[in-house]
């Protein structure tokens, strides 16, 4: 029985007239029913570009140019456009950043909620698809949904926008969700009530969710599986909880350290020295090692795998959980 | 007011309002038969009080629209306020002209959010850096500028040999390093710092809360801190206010705040924070939007979206009231015990 989704090895590579830039460097992981994986990373971590490639998304000149995207046993990477087209936004959805601007401004909302079942379905009335909007609508608790629909985008606030992307990406009951930083642009309290819905709408239809976000306190009260990535490389991945209390990479132990809830009691932040190497410059060796506090000779000349750190569900792409000299201080 | 003398700055029953009805032909409405002319005003500040004192950092928080930029740039002088007080030392600011305000303004200085919109594209960091020194210290000749720029660059972490790079060549992290050094350079006592590091990544964010708290202990700044990310306020801060629509709900101590709040509102925007240890705290749970300021509600702005609401919310403006542990609440809920 193959999973819901599976990514292997994926490279995605940008062709620019200087050559080429890798952005993601062999992104594995699975997702199965009901399952809630967040990617997590700061900008230019490759994780954005990862969530497109899965529904073939990415513009050119970047490419997939390594590597499988599985979709129930299907390579996502070798079926033709027109096939793809009948997978991206229909059985894979996904929901973006900035509700102000994923919303067409001058048609009602009806008319973009119905657009999406039409193309998918042309042989559905114009009446069936009102009546499945509507149903989408109350699902995101959206109140007295009929007006709704005939509203236009600017009729609506920041979080309710949110809530009728999100409407909009269910309306053909898809498989798998993904939302790439869906709440950046919103307060809080909103944000709050946004990823209820989401944990909620994943668990009552049982959808794969990838929750992509920079945002490891969302992260950690949303999904159960985390992938956290650096320079286009997962450097961890595991269950959410684990990771989060008991992180093994450097660059998570020190991202985690970086937020004030982590910092604990002390009144400076962790500060990890340097930036992210930009994707023409990245280092040999580990991506990681100029930022590194616990830099060895070998970080700087061979590239570390993601292996099983010994005795944990974890994984972690870094010499030291190989070594064991890494002892959790 | 004895408290004058401890309090840098302080901030007395200010209103702000922005019209927003535009030009007088689109101010004309028609309506039963007659014209009548409507000025439209958003009530970004209602009755807004409060006190910094020398040294602390005091953070202003609540959600988009809440008034609480407004609020940072107004106490700059950047918008006169419709009435109400401001005073820094001791000295009433909010009736200055232009001239007599100059002062003043290498006292208070303004950090920005974003990094890519307040630097001049087109001026060097040397350019960026001199021009506020010059402006305020005409005598300084060039080794002085020099020296000066230089100083406030290395303390910033950034490397004076940079100078003559423009802005596009840096990262956001750095040019928000550049944002602080250009409001350090003329030597401040009061910084109003707008959202600094909500533009930045988390391991660049943890460096520039850093940077600003060193700064502070050496400089022995006072803070305004606005900011929408409760945990970094939660960090950093020795006094909050929270605002909702304008209004202040509540203020005091950092810690007494997060740990037990008690306006509705601060427990529902407490309780929404998502936490590392994944525990959902017994979430108070919104319901509704949050009104336009422009059309502000009766009574508690809070009302149509607080669980403890009754009539006298509805007619009656709740007042900000100090209780004994020092903290100020403005909820009738609050007051009358209906709270716990």
């Amino acid at each position: 029985m193959s999973s819901l989704l599976e990514v292997k090895d994926l490279v995605i590579k940008f062709g620019l007239r200087t050559g080429d830039v890798t952005a993601t460097t062999g992104v594995s992981f699975t997702i199965e029913k009901g399952e809630k994986l967040g990617l997590v990373g700061e900008s230019g971590a490759g994780k954005s570009v990862t969530g497109f490639s899965i529904i073939v998304l990415i513009s050119k000149p970047g490419y997939v140019a390594d590597g499988h995207i599985l979709f129930k046993g299907t390579d996502l990477t070798k079926i033709s456009s027109e096939e793809m087209r009948n997978i991206r936004g229909n059985r894979i959805s996904m929901i973006f950043q900035d509700p102000m601007m994923t919303l067409n401004p001058v048609l009602t909302i009806g008319t973009q909620m119905t657009e999406t079942l039409l193309a998918h379905n042309p042989k559905m009335s114009m009446k069936e698809a009102s009546e499945i909007a509507l149903e989408k609508l109350r699902k995101v608790h959206i109140p007295s949904p009929e007006k709704r629909l005939e509203q236009y985008p600017h009729e609506f606030s920041g979080g309710m926008r949110q809530r009728i992307i999100i409407a909009i990406a269910l309306i053909t009951d898809p498989e798998i969700i993904i939302a790439d930083e869906p709440t950046t642009a919103l307060d809080v309290t909103i944000q709050a009530e946004i990823m209820d819905l989401i944990s909620e709408l994943c668990e009552t239809e049982d959808m794969g969710f990838i929750l992509i976000t920079h945002d490891l306190a969302v992260v950690a009260s949303v999904t159960e599986n985390i992938a956290v990535m650096y320079a286009g490389r997962i450097v961890e991945k595991g269950r959410t909880r684990d990771v989060i209390d008991n992180p093994q990479h450097p660059y998570t132990k020190g991202l985690i350290k970086a937020l004030p809830e982590g910092a604990k009691g002390s009144n400076r932040l962790n500060q990890i020295k340097g930036m992210m190497p930009t994707l023409t410059n990245i280092p040999d060796g580990c991506a990681f090692n100029p930022r590194c506090p616990y830099v060895m000779d070998i970080c700087k000349t061979d590239e570390p795998s993601l292996i099983q750190v010994k005795g944990m569900d974890t994984q972690a792409a870094c010499f030291l959980c190989k070594e064991e000299v890494f002892t959790n201080e | 007011m004895s408290n004058n003398e401890q309090s840098l700055l302080s901030v007395r029953n200010l209103y702000k309002r922005f019209d927003i009805s535009g030009g007088l032909l689109d101010q004309i409405k028609f309506s039963g038969g007659k014209f009548s002319r409507e000025i439209t005003l958003v009530k970004a500040l209602n009755n807004v009080s409060l006190e910094i004192k020398q040294g602390e950092t005091f953070s202003v928080v609540g959600e988009s629209g809440c008034g609480k930029s407004t609020l940072g740039r107004t106490i700059m002088g950047l918008y006169p306020p419709n009435s109400g007080e401001i005073y820094f030392n001791g000295d009433r600011l909010d009736q200055l002209s232009p001239k007599e305000m100059l002062p003043y303004r290498s006292r208070m200085q303004m950090v920005f959010q974003d990094p890519y919109a307040s630097l001049n594209p087109r001026k060097t960091i040397k350019q960026t850096l001199e021009e506020p020194l010059k402006y305020h210290n005409p005598q300084m000749n060039a080794g002085e500028l020099r020296d000066r720029v230089e100083e406030v660059l290395l303390q910033v972490g950034s490397d004076p040999k940079w100078v003559t790079r423009m802005p596009h060549e840096f990262s956001g992290g750095q040019r928000q390093r550049i944002s602080i050094a250009r409001a350090l350079v003329v030597d401040p006592e009061f910084i109003v710092a707008d959202e600094p590091i909500s533009a930045l990544d988390v391991s660049i964010q943890a460096q520039i809360l850093n940077l600003l708290m060193d700064a502070q202990e050496q400089r022995n700044l006072t803070y305004l801190f606005v900011a929408h990310d409760l945990s970094v306020v939660e960090h950093i801060s020795t006094n909050v206010a929270v605002m909702y629509l304008g209004t202040v709900c509540e203020l005091a101590d950092t810690k007494l705040l997060f740990e037990d709040p008690k306006h509705p509102y601060t427990m529902a925007l407490l309780s929404a924070i998502p936490r590392l240890d994944g525990k959902k705290s017994e979430r108070l749970k919104l319901t509704g939007e949050v009104p336009t300021p422009i059309n502000l509600p009766t009574g508690c702005v809070f009302h149509g979206r607080c669980p403890y609401a009754n009539s006298r919310c509805i007619a009656e403006i709740p007042e900000l009231k100090t209780h004994s542990d020092g903290r100020k609440i403005a909820c009738h809920a609050v007051e009358e015990e209906r709270i716990r």
